[in-house]
């Protein structure tokens, strides 16, 4: 395609069209390409892969703001926030080719048994109509599509059937530190999986220690999905980009057309025997509520009025202080120990949670060095009192599902194509509050027994969102009770399915991806079988 | 310390040359005035001002001897070979060039002569007199603020992205510089 104009009419005859080229919607795209017509169309542009050190200034110097980096932003990503909580959503996503996981972390582990069960084993939340065991095989394949350095070291973890297809990265000199503590304490430590290559995977670098993996990994040694929509397109699917899907036309029980505008300013209608709607969390429960029609008048697949309802992010709990010794921090930006201890005593008042040892506690002198008054002799001074000695630990606590924390549309305020853009009404349950108190306490006790001068404390009042945008097509077996059935197709029309993380009934609290590329390879299955 | 052709070379290799996506060409978000199609925003009356490169080059080094520590030696190439990575055709180098005859115009008016002949502390001087301490970097704003960010941070990203630069803070493998995943591993020495 040339860089002028590339061709943006829709395809004929195309048997999917898949919206949104995330990791979702590329991993669909990717397993259906070799046998079926397949369309991508994504709302973002293509990133040139030639940009991507550009991008990693952006990260560093400090005239740009996060979202910056990966162009989000301006009238297209407008949004409201209504809730108890603002919720920075430009600071949770990207919109382009290869989708949020441009900015990810890359950390992916698979959910407990029990979070499956939530509402059966702990008494809270909503079971899903589907088992740790009917995705036991998907999450080995996705583990296998995303490059995953791991090892069985987990005593927690779910079972396995076979290695990770990397080693796992080695532990970092600040966890050697973290580990005496522990031992002290009783914690254990144990190794965590990473979407980052230990060794060349997949025609992808090793990580080379950039150290700014999230938002930008320069060597490509983190996955991103640009990986499986450049596969499926090798293999003929036809990508569009800058083409946000408008509205999904249909009939009673199919979709029949996606409708997306182009930059000149004109619109197409993709037809398609399936659909699959990749949007992410947030954009794709407004998709469908933009989608409303006489016969859905409160949105499209919404019969059950659960489209948008019962939004959930994972909370943030951290504790940070210093200590009287060299802690090695800031030479990658991944973190390589956890604790996932604690995550399967959670029943109806304490939450899953896991805990983070990190390996970018403090800041980094290059950032600090780019802010305040002074140079010479004055600002190394500065930098070196600032860095050398921190430690802190995360972690990440489930919240509950609940239908008063919502994304709906904002009525008064419109995109750049004239629709309502979507208000994220976030609030948060007192069990996941509690829970984060109890983290903080474990965490402060490790950094105590560490010797450590406690500086800061990510409380229930500090905590922030881990930017994971969950529950907002809820997956039920009772069509009243959600939008998709157990394979993922709306209850409402029987060729549009969805492969999203807005499927999860509860959450969990581990990061929700390798679940998301899980789900999106069985999606993929169900789209081939009923084709 | 001395710095070397390959802590430029590490420099350039953290930061990338000045073209590629517009650099300078920011999107804020949650600002409706902002379209999808950023432009490089330098105002044209400020052309005249541009150096060539030579002055260019012998100017960010002269401003480097005043905002690198004493210690680092070899300043001079060390610029010289991050720049020759830097001043190319892109909106990014027109910055440098432009912010720096700005400065340079400065120099000439309040001290006699060009920033290559003020002494260090002369060039300390000129640079919070224009307010380069103070001013936020921002690559369209205020001569204070445009220099922050094409000749001051552009000269500390440089350094402080380098192994040598961060080995001075004792970090020899600095965000921005792809020094590997052993040093993670190490203990202090
Ligand atoms: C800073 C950060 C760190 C993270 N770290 C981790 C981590 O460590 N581990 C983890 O598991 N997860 C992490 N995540 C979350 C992870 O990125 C997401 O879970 C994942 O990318 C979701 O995949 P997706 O394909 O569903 O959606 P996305 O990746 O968000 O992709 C959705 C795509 O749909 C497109 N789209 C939206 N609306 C339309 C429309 N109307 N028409 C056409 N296209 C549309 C968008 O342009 C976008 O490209 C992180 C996220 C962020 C922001
Ligand atoms: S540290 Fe992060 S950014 Fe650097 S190469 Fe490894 S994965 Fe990429």
């Amino acid at each position: 395609m040339s860089a002028g104009s590339p061709d943006r009419t829709s395809v004929a005859n195309a048997d999917v069209c898949v919206v949104g080229a995330g990791p979702a919607g590329a991993l669909v795209a990717d397993r259906l390409t070799a046998d079926r017509d397949v369309v991508v169309l994504d709302a973002g542009p293509r990133f040139d892969p030639d940009d991507r050190l550009a991008r990693q200034e952006r990260a560093i110097r400090p005239g740009y703001d996060r979202p910056d980096v990966w162009d989000v932003g301006g009238e297209r990503d407008a949004h409201a926030s209504s809730g108890e909580r603002f919720y920075p959503l430009n600071h949770a996503r990207v919109k382009g080719v290869g989708g949020s996981t441009l900015h990810w972390q890359g950390m992916v582990m698979r959910l407990h048994e029990a979070d499956f069960d939530s509402e059966t084993e702990r008494g809270v939340g909503a079971d899903w109509p589907i088992d740790y065991a009917d995705l036991r095989p998907y999450y080995a394949e996705a583990e296998r599509e995303l490059g995953v350095a791991g090892a069985s070291d987990n005593p927690y973890a779910p079972p396995r059937e076979e290695p990770h297809p990397m080693p796992a990265f080695e532990p970092s000199y600040s966890d050697s530190l973290f580990a005496e503590a522990c031992e002290e304490l009783g914690i254990d430590m144990h190794s965590v999986p990473n979407a980052r290559n230990s060794e060349p995977y997949d025609d992808r670098s090793a990580c080379v220690g950039y150290g700014t993996c999230q938002p930008v990994c320069p060597a490509g040694a983190k996955y991103d999905a640009t990986v499986h929509v450049d596969r499926a397109e090798g293999e003929g699917a036809t990508v569009i980009d800058r083409a946000p899907v408008q509205r999904l036309e249909h009939d009673a029980d199919r979709v029949t057309a996606a409708v997306y505008a182009t930059p000149d300013g004109t619109e197409h209608r993709q037809e398609a025997d399936a659909f699959v709607v990749a949007c992410g969390g947030v954009e794709t429960a407004r998709l469908l509520l933009l989608s409303e029609s006489d016969r859905y008048p409160d949105g499209l697949a919404n019969s059950s009025g659960t489209v948008g309802r019962f939004f959930m992010d994972h909370l943030f709990a951290g504790v940070g202080g210093t200590l009287d010794e060299p802690t090695r921090q800031n030479h990658v930006g991944f973190y390589t120990s956890a604790c996932d201890q604690f995550y399967d005593e959670a029943d109806a008042e304490t939450a899953p949670f896991k805990l983070e040892f990190f390996n970018y506690a403090g800041p980094s002198p290059v950032e600090e060095a780019l802010t305040g008054d002074d140079w010479g002799d004055e600002l190394l001074g500065r930098l070196r009192d600032g860095y050398g000695t921190h430690v802190a630990m995360g972690g990440l606590v489930e919240q509950l599902p609940r239908a008063d924390s919502y994304v709906g549309l904002d009525p008064d305020r419109t995109d750049d194509h004239g629709n309502p853009v979507p208000d994220i009404h976030w609030s948060i349950d007192d069990r996941a509050l509690r829970t984060i108190e109890r983290a903080n306490e474990i965490q402060r006790s490790i950094l105590e027994e560490l010797g450590a001068e406690i500086e800061w404390v990510a409380g229930p009042d500090a905590t922030g969102p881990a930017y994971h945008h969950m529950g907002t097509t809820r997956m039920s077996a009772d069509p009243d009770g959600g939008v998709v059935d157990a394979d993922c197709r709306t209850h409402d029309l029987d060729n549009c399915w969805i492969a999203s993380s807005s499927v999860f009934p509860t959450s969990g609290a581990m990061n929700p991806t390798l679940t998301i590329a899980a789900l999106a390879l069985r999606v993929a299955d169900d789209v081939e079988r009923r084709l | 310390m001395e710095l070397t052709r390959r802590d430029a070379t590490a420099a350039l290799a953290a930061v990338g040359g000045a073209g590629g996506v517009a650099l300078a060409a920011r999107q804020r978000a949650d600002d409706p005035e902002d379209g999808d199609e950023a432009a490089a925003g330098d105002g044209d009356n400020e052309d005249d001002a541009a150096l060539d490169d030579v002055a260019v080059r012998a100017s960010m080094t002269a401003v480097a001897a005043v905002l690198y520590p004493s210690e680092v030696d070899g300043v001079g190439a060390f610029v010289d070979r991050f720049l020759d990575g830097r001043l190319d055709g892109s909106a990014h180098a027109k910055g440098i060039r432009i912010a720096v005859g700005e400065l340079d115009d400065a120099a000439r008016s309040w001290y006699g002569g060009p920033i290559t002949e003020l002494s260090e502390s002369e060039c300390d001087r000129l640079l919070r007199e224009v307010g380069a301490d103070t001013a936020e970097e921002d690559s369209d704003g205020t001569l204070a603020e445009r220099a922050r960010y094409y000749v001051v941070n552009e000269l500390l990203l440089a350094l402080y992205a380098s192994p040598t630069g961060g080995e001075l803070v004792g970090l020899e493998n600095p965000q921005g510089h792809p020094g590997g995943t052993e040093s993670y591993r190490r203990g202090p020495r």
